[in-house]
């Protein structure tokens, strides 16, 4: 249920967890093998919850981190840390095939058994839907990709990314506000963050606890194959002094590669 | 059962963008195979002249919303009024450009019609009688290869300069569209829009980008990408490390917290190669390196590279390219 807008804030962080971005991919019988895998907060994810930290540290209120997933993901504890107040957790063998369409319909379950005034999420975890389908579920306006956020008068002021500049989108709360980079610089978690995060509730939810089940959350999207990208072949080192070797690239990008 | 195959075709400043006409070309070959129409779906104010130029890409058909309410893209707006064309006509398929616009209306559409969307995608085939789509995932270091086989509209989105765009020229019919959208369905009120002037290509369309990197030393330094852009028509990138030392801003990033690009050239200057750049950037058909280690990842990548200077290689390749292009 969404309530009136006070002045303390209850906030809402979709959180996702994902490969380290230095991970090593390898495939195991078709599947990606996540064995042994580091996993850590979808980057765009930290700027929503450092956003909403920043929110209640100026307002007052409640900062709840909502995921969706198999298992609890370990990331929920470092959103903790970094000073969120308690976490749902959406979990369930269901949702191991999980696609964006049933994860928005989870989350939204999830969000709604709270009061909220706002919702925030990363603008991107890979596909960049399942805020924005959160916010179809939940009735409520969204503003994407946003690098600046204003709340006031049961209203968000919100700059978003546009292709070639930006636009300044208003909407009433509660609202989805999906974080890009340049909204703020996410905090580390101090030490006393750490331990205090584990102390914080996680209240762990079946899709049965939210009166859903399997069938109303099944996948639409259906995945056929994972491979690794081709190994490219060795490239042409154009070798010389600066001005010889780029008189020789200006030739070869014109009479080889044919791309100027 | 569902049928027809819509291509969602994105007007920015009174003309269409590129991605559409290689959606209508891709959509073209799997609606010849399977029987359907092909339409594209033409929305803002003014734009019914534009819907032409469709047909000449392939489309049978042009669905044209020309509104006052559509005068600006508006989440809101403009998906209530696809739902809404989507539900009465029931396609098999909606396509998207992979593109800010694209992304978000196409997520949004999703979930009010009930659909799976494949996002980011870089090919599509048709196979068994299904769109299988291609998409990299993981900062492009796995393939996935998916459809979405039991429940319409399929929905993809599909990145600018991967899909070639081919004249395939027929006059399309004009269908006008509903525009049923009231005051309560427009919560999004836009306020301001700041566009950044340049005569420069948009980055994620760009067919040639000049990018820079921790190399480039400081602000400074990315007068000589800017100048051999310019000498080739290119636009500007950079990597991470020179957008977070503050050198340039972050509109200009490539990368997995940036923008993903598919040029037909990329020139990658003082750039090590990190994954999360290459995430943005290893769908370019021709990549070039320049850097002074010749241990630099980048070069793993690169089907050009030259081991150098690049405040002496780049003003030269500028001066050479200038030549050669005259």
């Amino acid at each position: 249920m969404s309530r009136k807008p006070g002045n303390r804030m209850n906030i809402a962080v979709l959180l996702k967890q994902t490969f380290d971005t230095e991970a090593k991919i390898e495939l195991d019988g078709g599947k990606i093998n996540k064995k042994g895998v580091g996993l850590i907060i979808n980057p765009y994810d930290e700027y929503a919850v450092e956003e909403a930290l920043k929110l209640k540290e100026k307002e007052g209120g409640e900062v709840i981190i909502v995921s969706a997933a198999a298992d609890t993901p370990d990331s929920m504890r470092q959103a903790l840390a970094m000073g969120a107040d308690k976490g749902i957790s959406v979990e369930d063998a269901a949702l191991a095939d999980a696609d964006e369409y049933s994860l928005a319909v989870a989350l939204g379950k999830a969000v709604s058994t709270i009061p909220y005034d706002l919702v925030l999420a990363g603008w991107q975890g890979g596909s960049a839907q399942v805020a924005v389908r959160v916010a179809e579920e939940l009735g409520i306006p969204h503003v994407n990709v946003v690098t600046k956020l204003e709340i006031a008068g049961g209203k968000a002021t919100a700059t978003r990314d546009i292709e070639g500049g930006s636009e300044v989108v208003e909407v009433p709360v509660p609202a989805v506000i999906t974080a890009q980079k340049g909204l703020n610089e996410p905090r580390y978690p101090s030490m006393k963050g750490i331990m205090q995060a584990k102390k914080k509730p996680i209240q762990k939810l079946s899709l049965g606890d939210l009166g859903l089940s399997a069938d109303q959350v099944a996948a639409r999207v259906k995945v056929q194959s994972y491979s690794l990208p081709a190994a490219k072949a060795a490239g042409k080192m154009v070798p010389g002094e600066p001005a010889e070797a780029a008189a020789a690239l200006a030739k070869m990008l014109r009479e080889e590669a044919k791309v100027i | 059962m569902a049928k027809g195959i819509f291509v969602f075709a994105e007007v920015k400043d009174g003309n269409i963008k590129k991605v559409a006409y290689e959606l209508l070309t891709a959509g073209r070959k799997a609606a010849d195979q399977t029987g359907e129409e092909l339409a594209g779906v033409l929305f803002g104010k003014g734009v019914a002249s534009l819907a032409g130029s469709l047909g000449e890409y392939g489309a049978d058909k042009v669905y044209v919303a020309d509104d006052d309410k559509l005068a600006q893209y508006t989440t809101d707006a403009y998906s209530k009024v696809l739902a809404d064309l989507i539900k009465e006509k029931d396609p098999s398929t909606v396509l998207f450009g992979c593109t800010v616009q694209g992304r978000d209306l196409a997520a949004k559409v999703a979930q009010k019609v009930g659909a799976g969307l494949l996002s980011d995608c870089t090919g599509m085939e048709l196979e068994g009688g299904n769109i299988v789509f291609t998409r990299p995932v993981y900062s492009g270091k796995a393939i996935m290869k998916a459809a979405i086989p039991e429940v319409s509209p399929v929905m993809a989105t599909i990145r600018p300069n991967v899909l070639p765009a081919e004249a395939a020229a027929r006059s399309a019919a004009v269908e006008n569209v509903a525009v049923n959208v009231d005051a309560d369905d427009l919560r999004q009120v836009i306020k301001d829009v700041i566009m950044q002037i340049s005569s420069r290509p948009e980055l994620t369309e760009a067919n040639i980008i000049v990018s820079g990197g921790r190399g480039m030393k400081g602000s400074e330094g990315f007068k000589v990408i800017e100048d051999l852009a310019d000498a080739i028509g290119g636009a500007v990138g950079a990597s991470r490390a020179a957008v977070d030392s503050g050198w340039i801003e972050q509109r200009f990033q490539v990368g997995q917290t940036g923008k993903v690009v598919s040029p037909t050239l990329y020139v990658a200057c003082g750039i090590s190669g990190a994954i999360q750049h290459l995430a943005g950037m290893s769908s370019s058909k021709c990549i070039v390196a320049i850097n002074k280690d010749e241990e630099a990842n980048i070069f793993k990548l690169a089907d050009y590279g030259i081991v150098g200077d690049l405040f002496q290689v780049v003003p030269v390749l500028a001066e050479e390219i200038k030549k050669i292009m005259k």
